[in-house]
């Protein structure tokens, strides 16, 4: 019970810190700042040995018999090489696993691009044009495509077009501002909503 | 003239003091609204309420404290829509701090319902790589998740033991701040077939609503006004309902601010001209 008033008392301080910003940059936010990338990175590094390294690596290492336990060494070594960046002669080393995961990152992204995002986005636009929000989103989609066209110049009535693609764009960066807004205001409803119930009781 | 300059130059402060009390005095009043539902989060909420007891949702926690307020009043939502028709939950996160926040939500509305740890839930905690970690999860859970988040072995609990991959999870409910909602829609859906829906910031958002058009993912619960929207639906007020009143002053007087600044600008010019 104690140690919740305690945290409810810390997270109320550090929080009003935050905020004292916004009158101007002072030591209390700085210290806030400082202190929350801290705790982050060192939280950070905890996960990693608890729910990574341990498990997956060091208790397998243990538990796996055979041809399954030796194979664990390779993403060991590999990670083991990252750490080469810092001595000079064998810098060069770090290459391994660096390319390794690009390898990975590509062969993965590239699939889920074209199979996950592509094709199902496609298929989804080929729509019959028999209402106003299926006109609306194929008219969408062919203009600001043609927008973003930069292998030939639209000139004359062809850049209506053009045009007409920027006023998509534009209502497309609308919608992302205003849920932007919301999102903001979100987070300082939350905040607030802490301060006077958690920490002041008024509610 | 002057006035108009003026308002042109009024002191940031100033409206962050009006902003405040916008905020504080709606909830110390405790302003009630009614609350529109949107088609998006009630296809997200009878995707999961059409599902029959004994069924498996899986949650993944992709956020972290900088998007509690928007994503935590979600969660407990969609875990009390689980609890209430019997539907078992497998927890995990792809963000390391968020997880915390997880175990807090499902610790509480748990204890609400009377539900076991191990029996009616499981938190399977993190783990890094979130995108060969879904895909595969697709093949066997247990390459990735042998264990517990408290190290406990996963065949250890009943209802996990028929759990080897995404063909027994009946829906997969993403919560994300980031990225990782394109990951489980091009992985898993994609490759797997997972259906799912997708909670999110207000910022990521609008990103996610081309799977939602595409059905590939089955709704969207958007922000704050999502998460009100869905406790409406399951009919048990939270921190989303309480905040809609608040946002709606606070998104008024930003458009009224928005168009003095303009009328400011514009009329200044005109004079300059």
């Amino acid at each position: 019970m104690i140690w919740n008033i305690i945290g409810t008392w810390i997270a109320a301080g550090l929080t009003l810190a935050i905020f004292s910003f916004l009158y101007k940059d002072n030591p209390f936010y700085k210290f806030a700042e400082h202190l929350y990338v801290g705790v982050s990175a060192g939280f950070g590094v905890i996960y990693v040995w608890a729910f990574d390294l341990k498990p997956m690596l060091v208790d397998r290492f243990v538990a796996e018999q055979g041809i399954e336990r030796w194979i664990l060494l390779i993403p060991a070594i590999l990670g083991i090489l990252m750490f080469s960046r810092w001595i000079g002669k064998i810098g060069y080393l770090s290459r391994l696993p660096i390319s390794f995961t690009v390898g990975i990152g590509a062969g993965l992204g590239i699939t889920a691009s074209i199979q996950g995002f592509l094709l199902p986005q496609i298929q989804a636009t080929l729509l019959p044009l028999t209402t106003i929000n299926n006109i609306l989103l194929v008219v969408g989609v062919i203009t600001t495509i043609l927008y973003f066209y930069f292998s030939r110049e639209f000139k004359g009535k062809s850049s209506y077009l053009l045009k007409l693609g920027i006023v998509f764009i534009m209502v497309s960066f609308g919608a992302s501002f205003g849920y932007t807004v919301m999102a903001r205001i979100s987070l300082l409803i939350g905040r607030i909503f802490f301060l006077l119930s958690d920490w002041l009781h008024l509610i | 003239m002057k006035f108009w300059q003026k308002l042109g130059e009024i002191d940031r402060r100033i409206i962050y003091t009006i902003i405040l009390l916008a905020v504080v005095i709606p909830i110390l009043l405790k302003i009630t609204m009614p609350i529109r539902i949107s088609d998006t989060v009630k296809n997200a909420y009878n995707s999961l309420d059409r599902l029959p007891a004994g069924s498996i949702v899986m949650i993944s926690i992709d956020y972290d404290a900088s998007s509690e307020p928007e994503l935590q009043p979600m969660l407990i939502a969609v875990l009390r829509h689980c609890f209430k028709k019997d539907i078992k939950i497998i927890m995990l996160g792809h963000w390391a701090l968020g997880l915390p926040l997880g175990e807090i939500a499902l610790n509480k509305v748990a204890t609400e319902y009377n539900k076991v740890y191990g029996e009616d839930y499981v938190n399977l905690g993190y783990r890094p790589g979130y995108s060969a970690l879904i895909v595969g999860l697709g093949r066997e859970i247990r390459d990735f998740f042998s264990t517990d988040y408290r190290g406990v072995p996963i065949d250890s609990f009943p209802f996990m033991r028929r759990v080897r991959n995404y063909n027994q999870i009946s829906l997969l409910v993403g919560l994300e701040a980031g990225a990782t909602g394109d990951a489980w829609v091009q992985f898993a859906g994609a490759r797997f077939g997972q259906k799912m829906f997708l909670g999110a910031t207000g910022v990521s958002a609008p990103d996610l609503y081309p799977y939602l058009q595409a059905g590939q993912i089955t709704g969207l619960i958007a922000g704050l006004q999502g998460a009100a929207e869905y406790e409406t639906l399951i009919k048990e007020s939270g921190t989303g309902t309480l905040g809609m009143p608040t946002q709606s002053v606070v998104h008024g007087l930003i458009i009224i601010f928005i168009i003095l600044g303009n009328l400011s600008y514009f009329v200044l010019r005109k004079k300059k001209q």
